[in-house]
């Protein structure tokens, strides 16, 4: 295993920029997830990191040693496909035997490491079948055991899970991640699921047009995005138009006075999470809003039941509109669509970007 | 009630249509084979008893043996060349996107929509211009002649290794190349199996194809080289004697064995 450094990578496709001047390292056994919506550029980066794709400009660096120019069979990288890509007139133990014979092992050898990774994503005995024989989850642990026989460098890993059910994806999840650690691989997986990339990642880094948006631990991404993408694209955001006049003092586009963090002035947008506002009948005048830094009144518009949660959506004026999300707990505040309700948080809970 | 006698109506109706379409097909062929045993000359109904003699009679006629033998040699020659011309045009035509490729992929289909005359005027035209201008012999020697059936066995190839490559994940090939096989090696070890059927097919169609020829053959063939299907035209015009019933079954059963075995290895009916 080896660090993997990606150094200012731009991908063009005439006027069209697949990747705009990407920078990453990648340390050593570390889990990086690239995260972001389709056409996003993450799955081109990783690409251009196997070799499949040419940089316009940039470098790839793997273990310190410059790669950009390589062709993909001269990088040590094994990379696992989201159609697994196994090769479907040969065996399992064949699949997962090729790298090596390309790596001229000897045949006792191959023999033996095909057994040994085969035993790692339990797959013993299963050797001497063909690909269309297994399950989609089998199918994915031969691709993965494929990639793991010829010790690469770095791992890659591109939507793996996207073609499995959402159960076993939960668990391939927990089964891969706790093959990373214990095998101490330096992994880079492209995504579009935000929690499947909240569960398995180190770190993340968050893209979009082309462009890192924020790269952070799961807690950073969410405590606090770095922007109006971040916070709508990790987790769920209310975002509210306005403008600051004087530093703290942010004025909806439908006329609210709200207090906010901060100093910036000119047009903003104030984000908030909906689990981190506080909803309340409007007969109690103290009680749970007491002492929130911003109270409003409102009326309930809809209400989406989710089981252990529920969702409020809040009309606070005209043009401002608010998401609430509440624990769906015994005997707990459960307003009817057309109430009017109290909402309220803490400054800390509002977040503002640049409009 | 009425529904139901009319679902069994319609199933009658289209079991009686395919039977009458393949009896149609099969008759001509169940004739011929039941001729060749004849022990009369002339053929005529009912026979007058059934004899094994035009079978033997074949071998005594060195122009059927000389046909077969060059008609299998042209045929052998032409699909291994339409082979390695074939493949790597159906690659170009499904992998890479090019002005003209539309153009292209249907002039490559050409031969089997002109007709057999058309194209041997055309190519006998051609190898006349051809000799005329290299001054070399060109026009009836067994190369030309394998030149002009390459052409119809291009089509074959072209299309069913297309065919067979559109259902092949290009991404095992990325996978190939991840592993460390360079590009020749992916192509050999992966691309390569992964068409065979395609292959396979392509080979057994251009070669019966190019077996069965007439049109073409007649205009390229040069004194002493006469294809089987010449040699049967030519004794056609002295005789009706089963012979040729008898010749025919020999054909039937070589192309019928040849298509049973490759269906052994490969199902032609996934890719066809």
């Amino acid at each position: 295993m080896a660090r993997l450094d990606i150094e200012n990578l731009v991908k063009r496709y005439g006027d069209f920029h697949a990747v705009r001047d990407v920078s990453l390292s990648i340390a050593d056994g570390e889990f990086l997830v690239l995260l972001g919506p389709s056409g996003c550029g993450k799955t081109t980066t990783l690409r251009m990191v196997a070799g499949f794709i040419e940089p316009t400009a940039g470098r790839v660096l793997l273990g310190g040693q410059d790669v950009t120019l390589l062709p993909p069979w001269k990088r040590n990288a094994g990379m696992v496909f989201q159609s697994y890509a196994l090769f479907p007139h040969l065996t399992v133990a064949q699949n997962v035997a090729f790298g090596l014979e390309m790596r001229k092992i000897p045949r006792a050898d191959i023999e033996k490491r095909v057994e040994e990774v085969l035993a790692l994503v339990r797959l013993s005995g299963y050797g001497g079948r063909l690909p269309r024989q297994l399950s989609g989850g089998q199918q994915q642990r031969v691709a993965l055991a494929r990639a793991l026989a010829i010790r690469p460098d770095v791992l890659l890993l591109d939507e793996p899970l996207s073609n499995l059910d959402a159960k076993l994806r939960q668990e391939v999840r927990v089964e891969i991640r706790e093959l990373q650690r214990q095998l101490g691989l330096t992994t880079v997986m492209v995504t579009h699921d935000q929690e499947e990339a909240l569960t398995m990642a180190d770190r993340l880094v968050v893209m979009s047009e082309g462009e890192v948006r924020q790269v952070g631990s799961q807690r950073d991404l969410y405590e606090r995005p770095a922007n109006r993408f971040v916070a709508g694209f990790v987790g769920r955001s209310t975002f509210l138009d306005g403008t600051i006049d004087t530093p703290g003092h942010f004025r909806t586009s439908g006329g609210l006075e709200l207090k906010c963090a901060g100093n910036r002035t000119g047009a903003a947008v104030l984000s908030l999470r909906p689990e981190r506002v506080e909803i309340g009948p409007v007969s109690l005048q103290g009680g749970p809003l007491a002492g929130l830094d911003n109270r409003l009144s409102g009326t309930v518009e809809f209400v989406s039941y989710l089981g252990s949660l529920i969702d409020i959506h809040v009309r606070l004026s005209p043009a401002d509109r608010l998401v609430v999300q509440i624990a769906n707990r015994e005997g707990g505040f459960s307003p009817d669509v057309g109430q009017p309700v109290h909402v309220g948080w803490p400054l800390s809970a509002g977040q503002v970007f640049t409009a | 009630m009425i529904a139901v006698i009319r679902r069994r109506a319609g199933r009658w109706a289209l079991n009686g249509a395919a039977g009458l379409a393949l009896a149609y097909i099969l008759l001509p062929l169940i004739f011929v084979v039941w001729l060749a045993f004849f022990r009369q000359e002339i053929p005529s109904f009912p026979p007058e008893g059934y004899s094994l003699k035009w079978f033997a009679a074949i071998l005594d006629q060195r122009k059927f043996v000389d046909g077969f033998s060059l008609s299998f040699r042209v045929g052998v020659l032409a699909t291994l060349t339409g082979l390695v011309l074939g493949v790597p045009a159906a690659l170009c035509l499904v992998r890479y996107n090019f002005t003209l490729r539309g153009p292209l992929a249907n002039l490559l289909l050409m031969p089997v929509v002109v007709p057999g005359v058309v194209l041997g005027t055309a190519m006998y035209v051609f190898q006349v211009e051809v000799e005329n201008g290299l001054d070399v012999d060109v026009l009836g020697t067994f190369y030309a002649l394998v030149a002009g059936h390459v052409v119809i066995v291009i089509p074959w190839v072209v299309r069913l290794v297309t065919a067979s490559l559109a259902g092949v994940d290009r991404t095992i090939e990325e996978a190939a190349q991840n592993l460390g096989a360079n590009a020749w090696v992916t192509f050999w070890r992966i691309t390569l199996p992964s068409i065979r059927p395609g292959i396979v097919a392509g080979a057994l169609f251009g070669f019966v194809t190019s077996f069965g020829n007439l049109e073409m053959s007649l205009f390229l063939v040069g004194p002493g080289r006469t294809t089987l299907p010449i040699v049967i035209l030519q004794y056609l015009e002295w005789k009706i004697d089963p012979t040729i019933a008898a010749v025919s079954v020999v054909q039937i059963l070589l192309i019928g064995g040849a298509m049973l075995l490759t269906d052994r290895y490969v199902k032609l009916a996934r890719v066809v």
